[in-house]
This record gives structure tokens, C-alpha cells and sequence, in this order.
């Protein structure tokens, strides 16, 4: 049967394409990876000394503010890093915390600047409205199956989202007809991120790990991702990765550093273990008013402290953790 | 709205009347803030058996308390089953899900939202939104589409800065002529004024019920586009006690968004 569909006239996107779909060169890296078993414990100021440098383009786990490898964050804040390229995929306080070291220059917006229900961040809104920064539009789903593209190793997925809107004339996704039916598709490029961030429940000291709870897009951009550092709550034996393998998010030879990290996840919730702090991250929003007032609140909580046990004793140190376990949901 | 009300406030009123767009039996991608209230009330007054999923990952969780995130602890309790994003979306790309509920911060007569910036351009906006998180794949996606927003001059407007996410576009078959999945569109626009659907041939927004008090005239007066009106036009059934009751001391006891009023 033959189908016949008119081509729509919409006007082609015009974003910027701020990684290469390159699944050959991808291949490349990847076939160069090591698979050797050794110990990737270190610290986060290692990890990011390493695996993080400027210019590269970083992805962040987790959603926003559950599940964040908060730590990594800080550091890259602490070390000044710069010309970032940012996933800025369900990002928010993880977004928060990069915008304001002003540490990116180019994103892909599925969704920033906001705290879901809390509002939308001040220093956040202030840096993507100095002009500053590059921004390419997606959504979750396009910027989740870009992950998946390059989890699969091929440079594009088609998709039925986006097309129609102004978001996808600001994408860098195309619009292309199906081969079979004759639809009209939109196609997203494979994102490989130079660098993934991701906290976890548990891992082992080679890179095995675990996550309980909803995946969120950790799957994809674990494997889309050509560095990859964990941080973890607990450092377990290898044998307890394998009493439960169905839990497993990668196995050791997809992960460059393994960093042990207690609620590494503050002030955002992590699963299991402990909600959301409200009262601080109210505090960063009011902080972000003014550049000085957040420069004084960066001094304080970021550059301050030289590790992430420092940041949690100012922020209300044990007893305020207690209160957020306790708060937990889910906490067995 | 009238004055001398002092049984319930706006948002308490828009989110008993979104809860009751909402079926037992149908599947439904919940957004974050007034959305999640509503779908809350559904399940705990005439929907028991909404099956809620959240974009992050969680299938059909058992909610107790309002979450602050659509990935948080409390999207999570009771689930079925714990997924990622791309199975929830992947879900919605097959056809499964029946309803998306959303929010945004403008929409216009086709029911096209935008979260991506207001005044400026693009490039230097003068304020920068979230963009379109999962509402732009959810409202291409899902079957049908719930928006509850604010009703004035600010909200619902000729002109969107950005459309961010579709309505019906530019009109009959637009949506279809674009790509996107037939059968599909927004349907239910919830707001402080009056509940409003699409009219089936024009597809352009049209008040099907106005709140108690509110008369045609207000609703025009606080519209940026020129509104249609079903005939007859019947009155919003009030929040029942049981209802404002639920509301207050079991979903949103810290009066995060029935507060906002």
C-alpha cells in the first residue's frame, strides 16, 4: 500500500549541537577503555582532578534533587572548573549548584533553573539570563532517548515528541520520514557526555554499584557517558553486588572512580535513606539574590570546607541528618 | 469568584475541580505542584483505581503525602514498580497512557503551553523558565491532556513567547500535519474562572463550566484571546467539606499549594 503524507512546513531546527553522534569515535573510546580490575577508591578532589576538566561535557544523575552526586558537584564549583558543557536533563539543584560557580557556558535544557515545587532558583535564573550561556531546547524524553542513542551505539533515535513547537526548532534534533510508514519523526543524536556523574546505594571498590528505587535516566547515561564517577553511600564487598545482581546499574569496567560519600546526596533526597533538607535549599535560594550574598554563601558551604564531611557538619551535622532519616518514606 | 466566599480559596476550588477530571480505571502521567494535589484527591474521593505514573520512573505508586518532586521518596511508596524515565515516556510513545496533567506559565486559545521564558528572546530572556521538563513529550504523547493554571490576562494569552509544548498548534490537523501521534490533543483546561474543553472543530478553547459566582463577562475580561462558551453552560459543583477536608489535613497539610491562593 502505498502512503502518501504530506511533508509539514514547519521551519527546521536551528540549535546548536553541542556534542559529536560520532558512534565510530565513540567505539573507539570505549574499545580503549580498560577493563582491568583494580581498586578506583579515591577521593572526589581526585576524581575531579582526573575525569573533569574544563570544556569537557558533564552529565549529572539522579533527578535534580533526588539522587544527586552533590559532592562532585561542590568540587567542580571548588575547583573553578569552567567552559562546561551541561545535560541540563531534569537538573535542579544540581543545576543550581553549576550555575553558580558559572561553571558551564553551553546546555542542553530539558529542564533548568527551576526546584520543581520550590520555585525557581534566583542565581540559577540569573545566569541564564546574562546572554551568557548557550542554550539548546529539549525535554526529558529527548534528552533521555539521546542517552539511550548512544547507550545503543547509534548516532540518532526517531522519536514522535517534540515536532510542531518552538522547542524543536530550538533543538538540534531533524526532522525526518519513516522509511517503513511514511511518518514524519523527529530525530534526536546519540549525547555522549565526556564526563557522568551518578550517586548510588552501594558499591563495590571496583566500580560494581547499586541503586533501589526508580532508574530515572541512570541506566542510559551511565553508558552513554565516557568517564564516569560514582559516588556511593556505602562501600560494600563484591560478593554483596552479586547476592543481588538485578539491582546492578554498571558493572566495574564502565566506571573510572569510586568515591565514598555518606549522604552524598544532601541536601537533595535520597531514596531509603534520607529526604530532602527544605530548610537549606531554601536557604540557597535566598542566598542566590544577590551576588554578594552568594558569594558569602559560597565561601561558606563550598569553598570553605575542604571535603563534603565539612559541608554536612555546617549545614546541621548529625542531628539535622538524623531528622531527615527519620523523614524518609521509604527508610527500611 | 464572589467575596463573601469564605468555605474554600481559588486553588482549593481549581484542585477539586481538576481531581474530578480524572477516571478510575485510566493511567495518567502526574506533574509536579497543583497537578499531583489533584490527582491525590481523584484517588482518595471518586477515582480509587487511577493508576498514576511519574515521568521519573515510579508505576503506580501508593501516595500519602504530597511529593516536592516528581522523582521523590513519596512518588515512590507502595509502588509496582520502580522504571526509569524512558520506559515511562516509551510508555506513553506505545499508546498506553490515557492522561498527562500540567502546568505551565502561559497558554493560548489551541491550548499550547509555555515554560520556557517570558519577555526578552530566547537568547536574553528576561525570565528564564524551566523549559519543557516532560510536559512536552507527555502533551505529544498521552491521549489526553489536563493544564490547571491561574485564569488572567497573564496566564491565558493571544500570543505565547515560546510554545513550548503542543496544543492543537495552529488549528484543525495541525498537530497531525506536524507528526505527532492523531487522536491526541489538550482537554481539559482548569482554571480559578471556569473548566474549559476545545471545541471539536475548531479546536479552539471554549468554557464548559463556570465557577460559582463567575459570571461569562469575567472569564472574557480575564482572557488574552477571544473565548468561546458551550450552551448550556452549567455551574462548577462546589468542594464538598469531605473533599476540602482530604485536601487540608491529609494531601497538603503544610499548604505548599492550597497556601498560594
Amino acid at each position: 500500500m502505498e502512503i502518501e503524507r504530506t511533508e509539514p512546513a514547519s521551519i527546521d531546527p536551528v540549535g546548536e549541537l553541542f556534542s559529536s553522534p560520532d558512534v565510530d569515535a565513540a567505539r573507539a573510546f570505549f574499545a580503549a577503555k580498560p577493563r582491568t580490575l583494580t581498586s578506583k577508591l579515591m577521593t572526589v578532589a581526585e576524581a575531579v582532578d582526573r575525569f573533569i576538566h574544563d570544556g569537557d561535557y558533564l552529565a549529572s544523575g539522579g533527578f535534580g534533587g533526588v539522587r544527586i552526586a552533590t559532592a562532585v558537584l561542590h568540587e567542580v564549583v571548588r575547583r573553578r572548573r569552567t567552559h562546561l558543557g551541561f545535560a541540563g536533563h531534569t537538573a535542579t539543584h544540581d543545576f543550581q549548584i553549576l550555575a553558580a560557580g558559572r561553571c558551564f557556558d553551553r546546555c542542553d535544557a530539558a529542564y533548568i533553573v527551576g526546584l520543581e515545587l520550590r520555585g525557581l532558583s534566583p542565581c540559577a535564573r540569573r545566569y541564564m539570563e546574562s546572554g551568557e550561556v548557550r542554550v539548546a531546547e529539549w525535554s526529558n524524553a529527548t534528552l533521555g532517548w539521546r542517552f539511550k542513542a548512544a547507550a545503543m551505539g547509534v548516532p540518532f533515535l526517531p522519536v514522535r515528541t517534540l515536532l510542531g513547537t518552538g522547542t524543536f526548532e530550538k533543538s538540534a534534533a531533524k526532522r525526518i520520514r519513516c522509511p517503513f510508514t511514511g511518518l514524519t519523526l523527529a530525530a534526536v543524536p546519540a549525547l555522549f557526555p565526556d564526563v557522568g556523574i551518578i550517586h548510588v546505594h552501594r558499591a563495590d571498590i571496583y566500580g560494581n554499584a547499586q541503586v533501589d528505587g526508580i532508574g530515572i535516566a541512570d541506566w542510559d547515561l551511565a553508558r552513554a557517558s565516557k568517564r564516569l564517577i560514582l559516588t556511593t553511600e556505602r562501600i560494600v564487598s563484591t560478593g554483596e553486588i552479586r547476592a543481588e545482581p538485578s539491582k546492578t546499574l554498571v558493572p566495574y569496567w564502565l566506571v573510572d572512580a569510586v568515591c565514598h560519600v555518606p549522604y552524598g546526596s544532601f541536601p537533595g533526597n535520597m531514596p531509603y535513606e534520607y529526604y530532602s533538607d527544605e530548610a537549606h535549599l531554601a536557604e540557597w535560594m535566598e542566598a542566590g539574590k544577590t551576588q554578594a550574598a552568594l558569594d558569602r554563601f559560597l565561601d561558606k558551604y563550598i569553598h570553605g570546607p575542604r571535603e563534603f564531611a565539612e559541608y554536612l557538619e555546617l549545614a546541621g551535622g548529625e542531628k539535622r541528618l538524623a531528622e531527615l532519616r527519620e523523614m524518609e518514606p521509604l527508610r527500611r | 469568584m464572589p467575596e463573601h466566599n469564605r468555605r474554600y480559596n481559588l486553588m482549593e476550588l481549581m484542585v477539586t475541580v481538576a481531581a474530578r477530571q480524572l477516571e478510575n480505571g485510566k493511567t495518567a502521567v502526574i506533574g509536579t505542584g497543583m497537578p499531583l494535589a489533584a490527582a491525590m484527591l481523584a484517588q482518595k474521593t471518586r477515582a480509587p483505581h487511577l493508576i498514576t505514573l511519574f515521568e521519573a520512573g515510579s508505576v503506580a505508586p501508593q501516595l500519602v503525602k504530597l511529593p516536592l518532586s516528581v522523582a521523590d521518596s513519596f512518588t515512590q511508596t507502595g509502588a509496582l514498580m520502580h522504571q526509569t524515565m524512558n520506559e515511562i515516556m516509551e510508555a506513553c510513545q506505545r499508546g498506553v497512557v490515557d492522561y498527562t496533567f500540567l502546568g505551565g506559565a502561559q497558554i493560548d486559545c489551541y491550548g499550547n503551553l509555555n515554560s520556557t521564558f517570558i519577555g526578552g528572546d530566547w537568547r536574553k530572556p528576561k525570565v528564564r523558565l524551566p523549559g519543557s521538563g516532560g510536559a512536552n513529550d507527555l502533551a505529544s504523547l498521552c491521549w489526553r491532556t489536563l493544564v490547571i493554571m491561574p485564569h488572567d490576562r497573564k496566564h491565558f494569552v493571544s500570543k505565547l513567547d515560546f510554545v513550548t509544548t503542543p496544543g492543537y498548534l495552529t488549528g484543525p490537523d495541525a498537530r497531525e500535519a506536524a507528526g505527532l501521534p492523531p487522536g491526541t490533543g489538550p482537554y481539559r483546561v482548569i482554571g480559578t474562572l471556569a473548566l474549559m474543553g476545545f471545541d471539536p472543530e475548531s479546536k479552539r478553547m471554549r468554557v464548559e463550566a463556570l465557577h460559582p459566582g463567575v459570571t461569562p463577562e469575567d472569564v472574557v475580561a480575564d482572557t488574552g484571546f477571544e473565548m468561546q462558551f458551550a450552551d448550556p453552560l452549567p455551574v462548577s459543583e462546589e468542594p464538598t467539606d469531605e473533599e476540602l477536608a482530604i485536601l487540608r489535613n491529609e494531601i497538603d497539610p503544610e499548604r505548599r499549594i492550597i497556601g498560594r491562593s
